[in-house]
């Protein structure tokens, strides 16, 4: 059986973290603190392997199906009869890998910022964060109650706002963080409106509970939550489809996905850790944990979270082959790999074969967190050198930064889809999924596939190849003034970059899969020479623009012209938001509210203020000093109050 | 000789008592302003016997009240006395007319 304890130490301690550094790093630990938060997450690493050992082959497989545990539950607030906010732990296949991977992910953050922010003068309170997101996510993940999920949700969506923040003297990180907590927030009202829905058809909020009333046709709760509907469509799919927009605002799905590339201003190692392998897939991660019930009684909605993921996935593709800030192609290829994830669910069915979706969107997710943090870092290391985020200034980097190439090699070509590295496995198991139960959505895929290569290499050949590199005028041989930024940062690179390598040789089918049984993927040979071939292909046409410096990238962005511009900025979409938010939002909204506010409102108040004002300056006089002045007052009180008595009152 | 009744008593008090008032409200001179404090203190006392004398004859509680009074009127003027002092030192007056800085 699970041991309580150590499960719920696993989010416990980085809270520790945060709380000691949080309240005293800045008096008392200046230096030390980066060592003690990444002790403590070391700790929590352990014990979450431990626990995925444990579980996967201790206790977790019983009769060959993965049960569910909840070896914590404790009563928070109780609402009614069954309708409760629990704060507890949830064991099962899920959970256990996305502790494992957060934790890892977050100890290799952990590890490399005592490089990358060294010297840094709130060097305690990055760490501090840090700690808060850790135990927000974990939070979320081992959450057994779906109100619990929504409070780390929120939790997380402090913590990535706080880092992004982190350089709160730079407006446009400033910007980046508002902007990240208001579009996240905004789909996040759409997320509690969707657990509201869900709690009022089913009665409960607890998981187990929740998803075995919802999803038997026969259950009262279903029978009398399908006479509820509105605008047509039934009370539970409003449900269902309300919690989706909260997972597509957090996985930065289109059309939320505003806030993604923006939030890039962070310090880098935080990219990695929030917006490419941990905060981000927590939408995935969402529709995972209710996956029966979109399945099961929800379908259509299951349908729209495979669209929506297919089309961010090629729209993130496309823009992330025209811009030039690393971390911004780094951001939408985020982007697209999660509505990878996202669509891959959305064809998977319930169980058996018809569940590979499912099962290889979280094999995605998990790969896609070592190869992304792999990239986000290596890019961090680059940035450490060159001090820049731009393309323009890199260039011939491999003979500085060589363990930096080789490591951002293997996750590009993990990323690309090719063989043996751990995107393939992946990526082919989605794509056979997509092929079995959506053929469209397969051929986007396959389209995405082939930019991804194409982006990813563009990115790879102008960092480490193109032109030379001049270090800021300096003569190259004595360029490597910091070097790769020494052991601390290099060591989280080959540890991802060994994770990005091997991963995708784990039979993840044997552990995670919809049902819990376990499901063998077939490897078909044939089926994946499409994707490979794209992926190869693509890779050939990065290399043919990009490995010398010439002047065919130049030509082919004149010669498509307007797609091209379109695609530079982002597909307008930023200022179909700003339009919307300032030309109609405000002027509707905003203006007469603030009228009203500044009229209405403020003038109630300065009304009761004014009146009060006027009175007091006519009465005071009365208060003259005069003593006698006073004794006729009393007396005249005394006469009147006696004649009332009299001849009033009697 | 007429035995003087309960009107005749009450009539005095009510006299005694307005001229009280009547002094506290025009006199300008602390010390007279206490003394007609004494004459409405003292139309209480007439009061209070006259009503036990006729009213309940076999009862003592209006007798006491008024040794009460007396005792109060006597510490009343001892305090009154100390503030008039005080008041003299700080104004070199004691009229009352000159004692009115605390206002708005």
């Amino acid at each position: 059986m699970p041991n309580a304890t150590t499960i719920a130490l696993i989010p416990l301690l980085p809270l520790a973290g945060f709380i000691l550094l949080g309240l005293f790093g800045r008096k008392y630990f200046k230096a030390s603190s980066g060592i003690i938060g990444t002790a403590l997450l070391l700790i929590s690493t352990i014990l979450a392997l431990y626990t995925a050992y444990d579980y996967f082959f201790v206790y977790g497989n019983v009769n060959g199906v993965y049960q569910k545990f909840v070896p914590l539950q404790l009563t928070w607030l109780e609402f009614s009869e069954g309708v409760s906010i629990d704060m507890g732990l949830l064991i099962d296949p899920i959970s256990v890998m996305m502790l494992v991977v957060v934790t890892f992910v977050s100890l290799m953050v952990h590890i490399y910022s005592l490089g990358y922010l060294k010297g840094e003068e709130r060097f305690p309170t990055y760490y501090a964060f840090l700690g808060l997101f850790t135990f927000s996510m974990l939070g979320l993940v081992v959450a057994s109650n779906i109100f619990q999920i929504y409070i780390f949700w929120e939790l997380v969506g402090v913590s990535s706002f706080l880092l992004i923040g982190y350089y709160y003297d730079r407006p446009s990180a400033v910007a980046a963080c508002k902007k990240a907590f208001i579009v996240t927030r905004f789909a996040d009202l759409g997320f509690l409106i969707g657990i509201l829905i869900l709690a009022f058809c089913s009665g409960t909020l607890d998981f187990a509970t929740l998803i075995e009333r919802l999803t038997s046709p026969e259950s009262n709760e279903v029978k009398t939550s399908v006479t509820y509907s509105f605008l047509g469509v039934s009370a539970l799919s409003w449900g269902a489809m309300l919690v989706f927009i909260g997972g597509a605002g957090k996985s930065a799905m289109f059309p939320l996905h505003i806030w993604l590339p923006d939030a890039m201003e962070g310090p880098t190692p935080v990219s990695a850790l929030i917006h490419a392998a941990t905060m981000v897939v927590a939408g995935v991660y969402l529709v995972a944990r209710l996956f029966p019930i979109f399945s099961i009684t929800t379908p259509a909605v299951l349908e729209l979270v495979g669209w929506v993921g297919a089309v961010s996935a090629i729209i993130a593709a496309i823009i992330a082959c025209t811009q030039t800030d690393i971390k911004r192609v780094l951001a939408y290829s985020t982007m697209s790999q999660i509505g990878y994830m996202m669509f891959s669910l959305g064809v998977s069915g319930y169980g058996g074969e018809a569940a590979l979706g499912y099962t290889a969107s979280m094999f995605h997710l998990f790969t896609h967190a070592m190869f992304k943090a792999l990239l986000f870092l290596g890019a961090g290391a680059v940035i450490h050198y060159v001090h820049s985020n731009d393309m323009k200034d890199m260039g011939g980097l491999r003979k500085y930064l060589p363990i930096t190439h080789i490591t951002f090699l293997i996750a590009c070509l993990a990323i690309a889809g090719v063989p043996p590295f751990a995107g393939f496995f992946s990526k082919e198991e989605i794509l056979l999924a997509a092929y079995q139960n959506n053929r469209t959505i397969y051929w986007i895929a396959l389209i995405t596939s082939g930019l991804t290569a194409f982006y990813m290499f563009r990115l790879y050949f102008n960092i480490f190849w193109n032109k030379p590199h001049h270090a800021h005028g300096e003569n190259p041989a004595t360029a490597g003034r910091h070097g790769e930024g020494g052991f601390v940062m290099m060591m989280p690179l080959v540890l991802l970059a060994v994770g990005a390598a091997a991963a995708g040789f784990i039979p993840f089918g044997e552990f995670v899969s919809a049902d819990g049984k376990p499901l063998v993927s077939h490897f078909h040979l044939n089926f994946s020479i499409a994707p490979v071939a794209i992926g190869l292909a693509g890779i050939l046409i990065a290399l043919w623009f990009y490995k010398k410096q010439n002047d065919r990238p130049a030509k082919l962005a004149a010669s498509l012209g307007g797609l091209y511009k379109a695609a530079y900025h982002k597909f307008y979409i930023d200022e179909v938001y700003l339009f919307i938010t300032k030309k109609i939002l405000f002027n509707l909204v905003g203006r007469p509210a603030a009228w009203f506010d500044r009229n209405v409102v403020d003038g109630m108040v300065n009304l009761t203020g004014k009146a009060t004002q006027e009175v007091s300056e006519g009465i005071k006089k009365m208060q003259s000093g005069k003593v006698q002045q006073y004794a006729i007052y009393f007396l005249a009180g005394v006469i009147v109050l006696a004649a009332l008595f009299i001849y009033v009152w009697r | 000789m007429m035995e003087p009744g309960l009107y005749h008593i009450l009539f005095i008090s009510a006299a005694l008592f307005f001229i009280g008032v009547y002094g506290f409200l025009t006199r300008r001179n602390l010390i007279t302003m206490l003394m007609s404090i004494e004459l409405i203190l003292n139309s209480v006392n007439l009061n209070f016997i006259a009503f036990n004398k006729y009213c309940w004859p076999g009862k003592l509680d209006g007798l006491f009240f008024t040794v009460f009074i007396i005792a109060i009127a006597a510490a009343e003027a001892a305090v009154a006395i100390a503030i008039i002092i005080n008041l003299y030192r700080s104004h070199q007056s004691i009229d009352v007319e000159n004692a009115e800085d605390l206002k708005y």
